[in-house]
């Protein structure tokens, strides 16, 4: 199988002999028969169908076109990768806090000229009505999920930081559930650790960081854009999984300073918005105010203490592109630590060298918007035909600033089951961390996203990428 | 010199209101050479609901309307101490950096004539001050002071073609124009002792540039002086929007009429 030499494979390594990790599962799968595992596959594809369905979100035709594909052979990770992975995000977050209380308030950064002021000052995820403003708890990043790919055996780079409102998280649960359900025996054999305890973690860090002053138990509520939103299901499942209630705009006003739900019984106040509604719409008084999405006054009574917004507004200015490029001189800065996780060489396309470069190289590089997400409006050089290639360099040349490069990584792969058998593809990782007053948690695992087309590199969902469980072994 | 200013805002509705809110950044600021003595803001069919201090330095206080109003009354009065600074506000505080008062806003993007203003003006001046102030007198020449042509959402670049305007529209201007020749500049809502006159119809909007070494400077084009002791600082921003004395939302209550009273003395 290991036919590909050019890519680190997660279960076979470079050669032919099984990485530890995976052993004992190599041993168990090597014992199914192909038709077992067949069955298995298709009996968890409805599995996992019927829990979107089962909540009520979608019917049957609309699961078939939403939910994304999933693969029964589990990405495997050592307790030892692990703990490194974990100090490395650690670090991560807690330089990206720090760097946003220094954005809002004294900007210490800029005036070290580690970062050049245009980075901040031409960027819109930059937020004005957060300057000054003191978060509860000193949190602004309660959710965080950190993008990571492998290239080999020891080296992890981080691709992005998802500091805003990171989705997938109901995948990484769902998928281990599905797991339990279809190979229970497995998991007797091999010692992984739990993710199922991630929404209780999640309704106790949030209110953790409720606001000073919150009287006997903070009150957490999600807000949804909505039913149309590509990610409700993810809202109702982390809500009813928490325990607490899924609102939506129209269900909040202000009442007695503070921003409340309609209940049977009345108004109720809430301590801890988890709100899953971007900045922009969340109050039309502060920010777009044709939005019907958010509450009217929230930004006012946030900004007075009387509400903890998770994560914070304004936060995206730290996983901003742009910024990435900036992230071993934040962590350096701000932890005064050397990263333990390595960043992709980028080259910002605002700087006249770097441009040229990038112009010269554009069949071999990763060319990404600054302000994109989910894979739309790059370019993958090695993947991209000519005509492609010339039409993304006229973009370029037009608005250089909207766009940074990287080149193109040997991201590692790990097998999945094909009609023929197991076969590479490549994958990315998500790790979810918790952030709240003088913790961080870090769920072992998070969400595996794989291209489903061989030799392909892009794994986003939007894109076609499926996913996988993600096992961390116990010590 | 003390001035006294009574200012009540009236707003009357066809139809009760269901449900509302007004921000007001009703509150004189104590810094550039003012000191409140006494202050206070209410309304009238509704409540304060919070209160917390802006980017600006601002104070915001949000009101929700009672429902089922059909008139809701914003009064605030007192009293401050302004002495005169020659215009010259002081260095710049607090932690909006001084790069965000180069932003555009909607209200002050330069277009092709805040350009050619600028462009009129040349550029063989002395020293920023005395640049500044022929900016403003350029101005005031090119957009004759008239109530009525203009409204509180016309921009900079309208106020320019329409050839008149008000104080907000001389001070998005100044604003556009300052920015574009690299000045720091941000927008004032205050209020103007008149000397022939107790009863106003509206407060008073004025511009300040940050000048490298005397910091925030006052220019007020309508009137073609820098801020003295008649005037009095209420709330800044990048433009009318971040400094509006009064904005809202306003569910049902259709047919808004509003009724003013302003009295600014000695």
């Amino acid at each position: 199988m290991a036919n590909k030499p050019d890519f680190f494979d997660e279960m076979n390594g470079s050669g032919t002999s099984c990485r530890p990790p995976y052993a004992s599962y190599a041993d168990w799968f090597e014992r199914q028969g192909a038709q077992t595992l067949k069955k298995k596959s298709k009996d968890a594809e409805v599995f996992f169908r019927r829990t979107g369905i089962t909540f009520n979100v979608y019917g049957q035709q609309e699961a078939d076109e939403r939910l994304i594909p999933f693969d029964i052979v589990p990405r495997i990770i050592s307790a030892r990768e692990w703990s490194r992975l974990t100090r490395g995000i650690e670090q991560r977050v807690r330089a990206i806090n720090a760097f946003l209380h220094d954005m809002y308030h004294r900007q210490e950064i800029l005036r070290s000229g580690r970062i050049p002021v245009d980075v901040i000052a031409a960027n819109a995820a930059f937020l004005p009505q957060m300057i000054g403003v003191e978060p509860p708890g000193g949190i602004y990043t309660h959710i965080v999920g950190i993008d990571i790919v492998r290239t080999g055996e020891d080296d992890f780079f981080v691709l992005e930081d998802n500091a805003r409102t990171p989705s997938g998280v109901s995948y990484m649960l769902e998928n281990r559930e599905t797991m339990l359900r279809m190979f229970p025996e497995l998991f007797s054999r091999v010692a992984v650790r739990e993710v199922s305890d991630y929404p209780k973690l999640l309704r106790r860090s949030l209110a953790a960081s409720a606001p000073r002053g919150c009287a006997g138990s903070p009150v957490v509520a999600v807000l949804t854009p909505g039913i149309h939103n590509s990610a409700y299901f993810e809202h109702a499942f982390l809500a009813d999984e928490m325990g607490v209630e899924l609102v939506e705009g129209q269900d909040l006003q202000l009442v007695d300073g503070r921003i409340a739900m309609r209940t049977t019984r009345g108004y109720t106040p809430i301590d801890v918005l988890y709100r899953r509604v971007d900045d922009e719409y969340l109050d039309p008084m502060s920010f777009n105010p044709d939005s019907q999405l958010g509450v009217p006054g929230l930004m006012d009574v946030y900004r007075a203490g009387g509400i903890t917004i998770a994560n914070a507004p304004g936060t995206g200015i730290a996983d901003d592109k742009a910024i990435y490029s900036y992230m071993p001189d934040i962590i350096q800065f701000y932890t005064g630590e050397s990263p333990i996780l390595k960043n992709v060489p980028t080259w910002r396309c605002a700087e006249p060298d770097a441009l040229a470069y990038v112009l010269e190289h554009l069949d071999e590089l990763v060319v990404k918007e600054v302000h994109g997400s989910g894979g739309y409006g790059m370019l993958v050089g090695p993947a991209a035909s000519k005509r492609e290639i010339a039409a993304f360099a006229d973009k370029l040349k037009a608005r250089p600033a909207n766009y940074i490069a990287q080149p193109t990584l040997a991201l590692s792969t790990v097998p999945v089951l094909t009609k023929a058998g197991l076969a590479p593809r490549h994958v990315d990782l998500r790790p979810f961390v918790l952030v709240s007053p003088g913790k961080i948690e870090i769920t072992p695992g998070g969400l595996t996203r794989m291209a489903m087309k061989a030799g392909s590199l892009v794994v986003n969902s939007s894109q076609g990428g499926g996913t996988k469980d993600t096992w961390v072994l116990e010590e | 010199m003390r001035v006294k200013v009574r200012h009540s805002t009236e707003y009357h509705y066809g139809q009760a209101v269901s449900r509302g809110l007004q921000k007001i950044r009703l509150t004189p600021k104590h810094s550039g050479g003012q000191e409140v003595l006494s202050w206070r803001t209410e309304i009238e069919g509704g409540r304060k609901e919070v209160a917390y201090t802006d980017q600006h330095n601002n104070l915001v206080e949000l009101l929700s309307i009672e429902p089922g109003s059909r008139t809701v009354t914003i009064l605030c009065e007192g009293e401050v101490d302004t002495s005169d600074t020659a215009g010259v506000i002081g260095q710049h505080g607090g932690f909006a950096p001084l790069w965000y008062f180069q932003r555009a806003t909607p209200q002050t993007r330069p277009g092709p004539r805040v350009r050619q203003l600028v462009r009129d003006l040349g550029k063989d001046f002395d020293d920023d001050p005395s640049r500044l102030h022929a900016l403003s007198a350029l101005i005031l020449k090119t957009v004759g002071y008239e109530t009525g042509t203009t409204d509180f959402s016309t921009t900079a670049e309208q106020a320019i073609e329409t050839g008149r305007g008000v104080c907000q529209d001389h001070a998005h201007i100044m604003i556009a124009a300052a920015r574009l020749m690299g000045y720091p500049a941000r927008y004032v809502s205050g209020y103007l002792v008149m000397d022939d006159r107790v009863d106003q119809d509206a407060g008073h909007a004025w511009a300040e540039v940050h000048v490298e070494g005397l910091g925030w400077v006052g220019f007020d084009v309508s009137n073609g002086v820098s801020p003295d002791p008649r005037y009095v600082r209420v709330a800044t921003g990048l433009d009318y929007g971040e400094a509006a004395p009064i904005s809202g939302i306003v569910y049902g209550g259709r047919n808004e009429s509003m009724v003013v009273q302003l009295q600014v003395q000695q």
